[in-house]
Formats: C-alpha cells, sequence, structure tokens
C-alpha cells in the first residue's frame, strides 16, 4: 500500500512534466495543425538553461537567495529564455512553410529538433549533466509511512498552479475563447477578425515556456539530464496529448496526469524495462479505438 | 394525395401510386426502402423511399441541407444507414464498401470535384478502369503478357472517353491545370471510365456557365442511348427542366414530393420548402 | 502502339542521362581500390535500397511512416538469429528475412491502417520505439540485448562463391539496388502504381472510382517492409553484427529525409537523397560536432526554398507539347 501510494505520486508527478509540455503539443497542433517535434527539444533546452542558471548562480543562491527562490528564479529565467526561442523558430523555420502543405512542415520540424539536440550537445556537451545537490531542495516530510519531498509538492502546486492559470486563460477569457476558435478553424477566425498572428505569438511563446519549466522541475527532480531526453519526453508528452484528444487543452492535463500514473503503475507492476513500451502500446490503442482521446470532439469529414 | 386544381394531375407524397403510372413496363434499376441516416442527434436522411428506372434522368432536389447528398453517399457506400435498404439490380448493397459498389456498376462524381490533381488527365481517367483490371503485383513487375494486354485495354477505354467529354488534348496536362468547366467533365469521364450501370451525379452544372450546362445537358442525354441510368442532385431548374424525366424533392431528409418536373416545379408542397409559408397563412 | 513504347524508351534515357552516367561510375568505381570508400559506397546502396522501400508508402502512397527502420531491423534479425543459431545460409536467409518483415508489417499494420495521416505518423514512431525497446530487452534471450547478435557469416554457395570483400558486397547491393528500381519502375507504371498515386491524391475519391484504398495501403506498407528486410539482411553479413541502436528513431528520420529531400515518388530523388545522407556525414567528417547543426537547418532550408525535393517526379505533358497547345493547336 506504502509502495502504491508513494508510486503514485510519483506517477502525478511525472504526469505533471508530461501534461506541462503536452500542453506545447497541443496549443499548436490545435491550432497550426502542426506536430511540433521540435518541441521535445525546447524542454530539453529548458532543462540546460536551468542548469547553468543555477551553476552560475550557485554561490548567490545558497547565500542570498535560498533554494526555493532560487529555483523560482531559474524556472522564471529559463521560461523567458524559452518563450523567446519557440517565437524565433516559429518565425525562421515554420512560417514560411506554412503554404507548402503538412509534409515539409514534419521535416522541418524534424530538421529542427535535429538542429536543437545537436545545438545542446555543442554547447554543454555530449555527456549527461547533473543539477547540483547544493541548489537542489532535499528536505522532506512523513505522512504516516510516506514519505513526500517538498520537491514533489512543490513541482505538483507549481505544475497545478500553471495549468490552473492556462485553463482559466483558454476557458474563461475572450482571448481564450479566440484560440479556441482558431483552433476549430482558423481561416473562418481569421475572417472574423481574430488577428492569427497574435495567436501564433502566444501559442509559440507560452507552450515553449511551460516546457521550459517543466525542464527545470525535470533537472531538480532527477538530478540528471542529457541532451536526449527531449526526445524520450518529448514523445510520451505527446502520446499524452493524443490520450486527452489533441487540440483540447484541459485534455493535454489529463492525458498528461493520467500517462505518468499509467507508467508508473506499468513499471511496478509490469517491469520496468518494458515500460516504455508499455507507454506506447498504450498509445497506439488509443488510436486505434479511440482516435480522438478522452476529451477530444469527433471529426468528421465533409465528403 | 393532393389534388392540384389548376392541372389536374394528381401529386402523391407517398410512393406507391405514382410510380405505378409511369414506371408499369420500365425496370427499377435503384431503390432505397425506408433509408434512415443520423449523425448523433440529427437525422439527415428520414425514411426515404426512392426508385430510379432504368435509362432515364431521376433528378433529387430540394433545400440546402435537405439531405440529398447524404443520399448519394450512403447509396455509394460511403456512409452505412441506420436503417432501411439500398437494392441495386436486385440486390441490397448496405454493408458494402464504396469500391465494391463500384464494381457493382454505381459510379458518381462529387458535388465539389474531387479530382487526383498532380495526375495527368489521362491518368485520372484510367483510374477509372481499376476495378474492371486484375494484374497483381508479379505480373505488374514482370510485365506478363496478361498484364500488358490489360494496360492497352484499360488506355484504349480511357482515351475513348476523354475524347468523348472532348477533353483529348489535355490528356498529358495535370488535372489540377485545367478549366473548371473541364474538370467537371472530366469527373464525370473518370465515373463513366468505371463501366457503370447507373451514374449518380452531384450537382454537376454547379459553377458551369449557361453555355457549358446546356452542352452538359446534351452529353448526359446522349448518354442514355449507352444503356446508361443516370441519377442527378441539381440545384439549376433549367437542368432539371430541361432533361429530367421524373424529379424526387427532398427536405428536412424526407420526400416531400415527386413526378413530372412541370408537376413538381409547380406544386406549392416544393415552393413552400425553397421560399418558405406564404406570410398571409400566418394571419 | 509498339511505336509509341520504343520512342517512350528512348525518351527515358534520353531525359535521366545523369543517371546514365552515375550508373557507369558506380560499375567502375570499385577500380580506385579503397576500401573505405568502397564501404561508404556501399552504405550508400543500403540506404538507396532503404530509401526505395519507404518511397513505396511515402513517396507512392503518401503514408507518413517515421518507423520503417523496424522492418529493417526485423530482416537483419531474422537473418542474425536464424544464421548464428541454426546455421541456415544467408543466401536462404535473403527472402526469409524479406518476408518476416513483410508479415511483420502485415500484422502490425492491418489494425492501423486506416489512420489519419498525422496519427499513422504517431503510431508508426511508437511501433519503431517498441521493436527497438523489445530487442534491447532480449525477450526468450534470442535477441542479446543491447550489444546485439554476432558472429553472422558472409552469403556464400558451398565454397564456390563467396561475398566477403568489400568489392563484392558492394556490387551484391547495387544488383540488387538496380533490380529494385526496375521492379519499381515498372509497378509505377501499372494499375498499381497509379491505385497508389491515386490514394495519395485524394483517399475519398479513389475508393469512389473503385480503388479498394485499405488492401493497397497495406500492399505498400508489405512491400516496403520485403524491401527493407532485405537490406537487412545484406547490412547484418555485412557488418557481422547486428545491435538495436542501429534502427533507432533518427535513422527512421533519415530516410523520411530521403525520401523528402530527393523528391516524393521519384526513384532518382531518392537516389540523390541517399547519397546526400550518407555522403554528407563523410563530407563533413572536417566540422565534426556541427555537421548534425548543419544537417539540421538544411533539412529546413530544402523546405523553405524547395519543398518539392531536389529532383520531383515528373508528371505530365513534355514541355513542347504545353506550348504547343498555347499556340492553338488542337490535334495535338
Amino acid at each position: 500500500m506504502r509502495v502504491f501510494l508513494e508510486q503514485l505520486l510519483n506517477g502525478l508527478t511525472i504526469g505533471s512534466f508530461y501534461a506541462l509540455i503536452a500542453l506545447g503539443y497541443s496549443m499548436v497542433y490545435g491550432v497550426m495543425k502542426l506536430i511540433n517535434f521540435a518541441h521535445g527539444d525546447l524542454f530539453a533546452l529548458g532543462s540546460y538553461l536551468g542548469f547553468t542558471i543555477l551553476v552560475l548562480g550557485t554561490a548567490y543562491i545558497t547565500s542570498y537567495l535560498g533554494l526555493w527562490s532560487g529555483m523560482i528564479a531559474a524556472m522564471l529565467i529559463a521560461a523567458i529564455c524559452l518563450a523567446v526561442v519557440g517565437t524565433l523558430v516559429e518565425r525562421i523555420a515554420y512560417r514560411p512553410i506554412y503554404p507548402s502543405g503538412r509534409l515539409p512542415a514534419v521535416v522541418s520540424a524534424l530538421g529542427v529538433s535535429i538542429f536543437l539536440q545537436n545545438a545542446i550537445m555543442v554547447v554543454w556537451g555530449p555527456r549527461p549533466q547533473a543539477y547540483i545537490a547544493s541548489v537542489v531542495p532535499s528536505a522532506y516530510i512523513k505522512m504516516g509511512e510516506i514519505r513526500i519531498t517538498l520537491l514533489q509538492i512543490i513541482i505538483l502546486v507549481m505544475s497545478f498552479l500553471l495549468m490552473g492559470i492556462l485553463y482559466y486563460i483558454i476557458q474563461k477569457t475572450t482571448f481564450g475563447a479566440a484560440i479556441r476558435a482558431s483552433a476549430l478553424d482558423r481561416d473562418t477566425a481569421a475572417l472574423m477578425g481574430i488577428n492569427i498572428n497574435t495567436i501564433i505569438f502566444f501559442i509559440f511563446a507560452l507552450g515553449p515556456a511551460l516546457g521550459g519549466t517543466a525542464g527545470v522541475m525535470v533537472g531538480m527532480y532527477y538530478r540528471k539530464i542529457s541532451f536526449v531526453m527531449g526526445w524520450n519526453y518529448g514523445l510520451k508528452a505527446f502520446t499524452a496529448t493524443i490520450l486527452g484528444g489533441i487540440g483540447n487543452i484541459p485534455g493535454a492535463m489529463i492525458g498528461g496526469l493520467l500517462l505518468g500514473i499509467l507508467e508508473m503503475l506499468g513499471s511496478v507492476y509490469i517491469s520496468t524495462a518494458y515500460k516504455d513500451v508499455f507507454v506506447f502500446i498504450v498509445l497506439i490503442l488509443v488510436l486505434i479505438f479511440r482516435p480522438r482521446g478522452l476529451l477530444g470532439e469527433k471529426i468528421a469529414e465533409k465528403v | 394525395m393532393f389534388k392540384d386544381n389548376n392541372l389536374n394531375v394528381e401529386i402523391s407524397v407517398e410512393t406507391d401510386e405514382v410510380d405505378e403510372n409511369i414506371n408499369d413496363d420500365k425496370n427499377v434499376v435503384l431503390e432505397t426502402q425506408e433509408l434512415t441516416k443520423k449523425f448523433g442527434g440529427l437525422i439527415a436522411v428520414n425514411n426515404f423511399n426512392l426508385k430510379v428506372n432504368q435509362e432515364k434522368i431521376s433528378s433529387i432536389i430540394g433545400p440546402n441541407g435537405a439531405g440529398k447528398t447524404t443520399v448519394f453517399n450512403v447509396v455509394t457506400g460511403i456512409y452505412q444507414p441506420d436503417g432501411g435498404k439500398v437494392i441495386f439490380k436486385g440486390e441490397d448493397l448496405v454493408g458494402n464498401k464504396p469500391h465494391q459498389i463500384v464494381a457493382k456498376g454505381i459510379a458518381r462524381t462529387f458535388q465539389n470535384i474531387r479530382l487526383f490533381s498532380n495526375m495527368t488527365c489521362l491518368e485520372n481517367v484510367m483510374s477509372g478502369q481499376h476495378c474492371r483490371g486484375s494484374a497483381g503485383v508479379w505480373s505488374s513487375v514482370f510485365r506478363s503478357s496478361h498484364q500488358k494486354e490489360e494496360e492497352n485495354r484499360i488506355r484504349e477505354i480511357a482515351e475513348r472517353r476523354l475524347h468523348q467529354v472532348g477533353l483529348w488534348k489535355f490528356r498529358d496536362e495535370l488535372a489540377k491545370n485545367i478549366a473548371y468547366g473541364n474538370q467537371r467533365m472530366l469527373e464525370i469521364a473518370r465515373a463513366l471510365t468505371t463501366n457503370p450501370d447507373l451514374l449518380v451525379l452531384d450537382e454537376p452544372s454547379s459553377g458551369l456557365n449557361d453555355r457549358e450546362s446546356e452542352d452538359l445537358m446534351k452529353f448526359l442525354k446522349s448518354l442514355l442511348k449507352e444503356d446508361l441510368t443516370i441519377l442527378l442532385i441539381e440545384h439549376d431548374m433549367n437542368v432539371v427542366m430541361g432533361i429530367s424525366d421524373w424529379v424526387i424533392v427532398m427536405d428536412e431528409g424526407k420526400k416531400i414530393a415527386e413526378g413530372f418536373p412541370e408537376d413538381v416545379y409547380n406544386n406549392p408542397l416544393v415552393i413552400e420548402a425553397y421560399l418558405g409559408k406564404e406570410e398571409e397563412e400566418e394571419l | 502502339m509498339k511505336e509509341n513504347t520504343n520512342l517512350k524508351h528512348k525518351n527515358i534515357f534520353i531525359k535521366n542521362w545523369p543517371i546514365i552516367i552515375l550508373i557507369i561510375l558506380l560499375l567502375l568505381f570499385p577500380l580506385t581500390g579503397n576500401n573505405y570508400f568502397i564501404d561508404v559506397a556501399f552504405f550508400f546502396g543500403i540506404y538507396a535500397l532503404l530509401g526505395l522501400s519507404l518511397n513505396v508508402v511515402l513517396g507512392e502512397v503518401g503514408l507518413f511512416d517515421l518507423g520503417h527502420m523496424a522492418f529493417m531491423a526485423i530482416g537483419a534479425y531474422t537473418t542474425a538469429i536464424l544464421n548464428t543459431s541454426f546455421g541456415i545460409p544467408i543466401i536462404i536467409l535473403l527472402p526469409i528475412s524479406a518476408l518476416a518483415a513483410a508479415g511483420f508489417a502485415w500484422l502490425v499494420c492491418s489494425p492501423i491502417i486506416h489512420l489519419r495521416g498525422d496519427y499513422l505518423c504517431i503510431v508508426t514512431i511508437g511501433m519503431g520505439e517498441i521493436v527497438r525497446l523489445t530487442l534491447i530487452n532480449n525477450p526468450f534471450g534470442i535477441t542479446g540485448g543491447p550489444n546485439g547478435v554476432f558472429g553472422i557469416d558472409f552469403p556464400s554457395l558451398g565454397s564456390f562463391f563467396m561475398i566477403d570483400s568489400s568489392t563484392e558486397f558492394y556490387f551484391l547491393i547495387w544488383i540488387v539496388v538496380g533490380l529494385t528500381i526496375l521492379a519499381l519502375i515498372n509497378l509505377q507504371s501499372s494499375r498499381i502504381g497509379r491505385a497508389w498515386n491515386c490514394i495519395r491524391e485524394d483517399e475519398i475519391a479513389a475508393e469512389a472510382t473503385g480503388i479498394d484504398v485499405r488492401y493497397y495501403k497495406l500492399l505498400a506498407f508489405i512491400l516496403g517492409a520485403g524491401l527493407a528486410g532485405v537490406a537487412g539482411n545484406v547490412y547484418a553479413s555485412k557488418l557481422m553484427i547486428v545491435s538495436p541502436e542501429s534502427f533507432d528513431f533518427m535513422e527512421s528520420c533519415m530516410l523520411f529525409c530521403i525520401v523528402l529531400i530527393g523528391g516524393m515518388g521519384s526513384i532518382p530523388g531518392v537516389l540523390i537523397g541517399a547519397a546526400a545522407i550518407s555522403l554528407f556525414p563523410e563530407v563533413f567528417r572536417a566540422f565534426a560536432q556541427y555537421r548534425m547543426l548543419i544537417f539540421g537547418s538544411a533539412m529546413v532550408m530544402m523546405m523553405i526554398f524547395r519543398p518539392g525535393g531536389i529532383w520531383p517526379r515528373k508528371r505530365g505533358a513534355v514541355e513542347f507539347k504545353s506550348l504547343l497547345l498555347k499556340a492553338g493547336r488542337d490535334d495535338v
């Protein structure tokens, strides 16, 4: 029972990482009908940026700011940098390709992904890096028999907070309605006076920003980061997106959390080695039996 | 049954009586029985009964959203109905996939032209003969004599059809490059190449100017001589009145009238479906 | 009709003179005697065969397959395991590996073949990963885990005929590629090739024109998988070792790029793409670290400036015919 609850918590934590990354995929696919393969690598970039910030600022953090503020600062800076990078990627690599169709967009996204991954390798070296222990909070509390780290709590709180804010924006504001409208029918939305460029700017800034934040959190949680993590997390986060219903924001959140829990359960009760296989099988089953995901809408093609 | 005092002709909103007046001696090629199709809560086609007679041109008309294209989609196998039957040459087609229905003898065109844009006009038309061929991977890779003969036959039939619609000179042009009117004819040529018994055309005159519509009408009439039966969806009243032997009117998924073109044209129910109720009646 | 065919053949030779030159170069190449370069050319051949196999799925039918290396892996491992465990000769294993890969494709693609473009893409990525991860985990102890299977033989017929030198492998792969190209050219201009292209253009219209879309999509996957399986067999016997990391997602991406950058559905384009991918690391060896950066940016640049590919498939009117039409001649 103890193991189960701890793993559940673990699963929720991982799930919130997937959820934050999945939001980026969902928003971009929803509006642009583009699978942003580079998104996973943007998340990895966030992780590495966080690493650099914390390394550069170690003394500062341990002496003045304090561990928690250090973490927040790292996340903030990473988020802003990623927002910039994200919009740049859209401008340079995607915008010129929209008229050419979906296939060139896929290749371009793959190209950006390869570029980013190797850029990370060039800048930070091919060996995995580690978040230094001194800047990572390690306190924990015990509830009954269960051990919960404060880091887990903070991560969960922050993730849910970010998701909540995004949910509010998307579902309850006019701007959010504009985003949802663009996701349903971009051309008509544009004709109705919605400034698509603003929408695009928003999704390509916010998505990567959330991904970057998740990157810092992952760095703190696992302490070890490598330049290939973008690929691994990216694919799983995309699975989460599909699970929840692509193009659906709440769906991405739920999909992410669910996937994290499923993965943890899979690794505990089936096999750790095959846990990734388990995740992919889930993905394929969802696509065969319920391609619109949990919350997605049926899209009938007009003949 | 309604009696129209002006014309002294009986117009029926039920199926059976009228059919007997003109259909005694002709075969019914296509028949739908209580055909129903729903999309979620919306009933797009509601217990629709239709009879199409051999070597005649029948037209289905009705306001937008009446369910006409949905009927076509069910008949050609793109949708499966929620109830009812589609009887073609004595066989119930329900459950068949579209390509199987083509092989059985029904060919269609689409409301929004669906050509193979980046293939040549000839290749587009040749694709119609696909279901009449049988060459497999091995005979194609090794170019067996059977395969070569079949290719020649396919090409000949396609070339004939291209000539027939007057598009021979565009045979090597990409389909996306030819004019709109020609694209419509190309789609019809492709459908004809499948050797159908029944040709199902969805708004074939849509987007055509008057002269092109006239040519189309003449062309469709000429097809009857090939033992072909034609079923149309049309909005253009000139086409409906000009070439139809029989007209069926749909509104909100149901058949509301059918008969000879002139009778349907003057039927108050039909007029009401298109234009709405007269204001007087609301008083 | 016969005259037209001869004329058409002549036109093919004249139109594709760069390919003729390439063929002659390929034949004379081993005379350089430099084993290193001959090996590079061998891998160029492997990529060419893989590119052609993916071209059937992606280029002809337009199905987004980003897990194609899984098929090669099945072929390679079939060869590796059956050869090292049961001593079955490599040559016999060539068709068997092709069948194994094709069978796997049939099994695995049947339930998902109806999926829409982007979703199919994701599923193929997932399939590729499942195969790779399963191979790493050494189920039933047969795949050798992350280290793979080693000790694979050379192809041989008894003791008279052995393929064990770089030059001999080079000719082996390029003969296979040559035969594959001939077969694919024939398929392209057949009823099957047309059906594939129709499906790529408009699935619904294809189905409504009498083409069994599901069957032909599956056929493309099965054929593509079989060819990839052949590549796996030759690859395994050349390297004498197979391990899971040779068949990862990045390699599937490379194949995808080969087809796209070369030009969808275009056989010469695939060869150019394969040349670019396999020769690229050699050309840019000096840049070491930066070469993948250059590669990634090159992909983006290509899509921005030439999304149709380097050598797109030519269809339609020969130029002068179009000119004649414009000049008003109706009898062309």
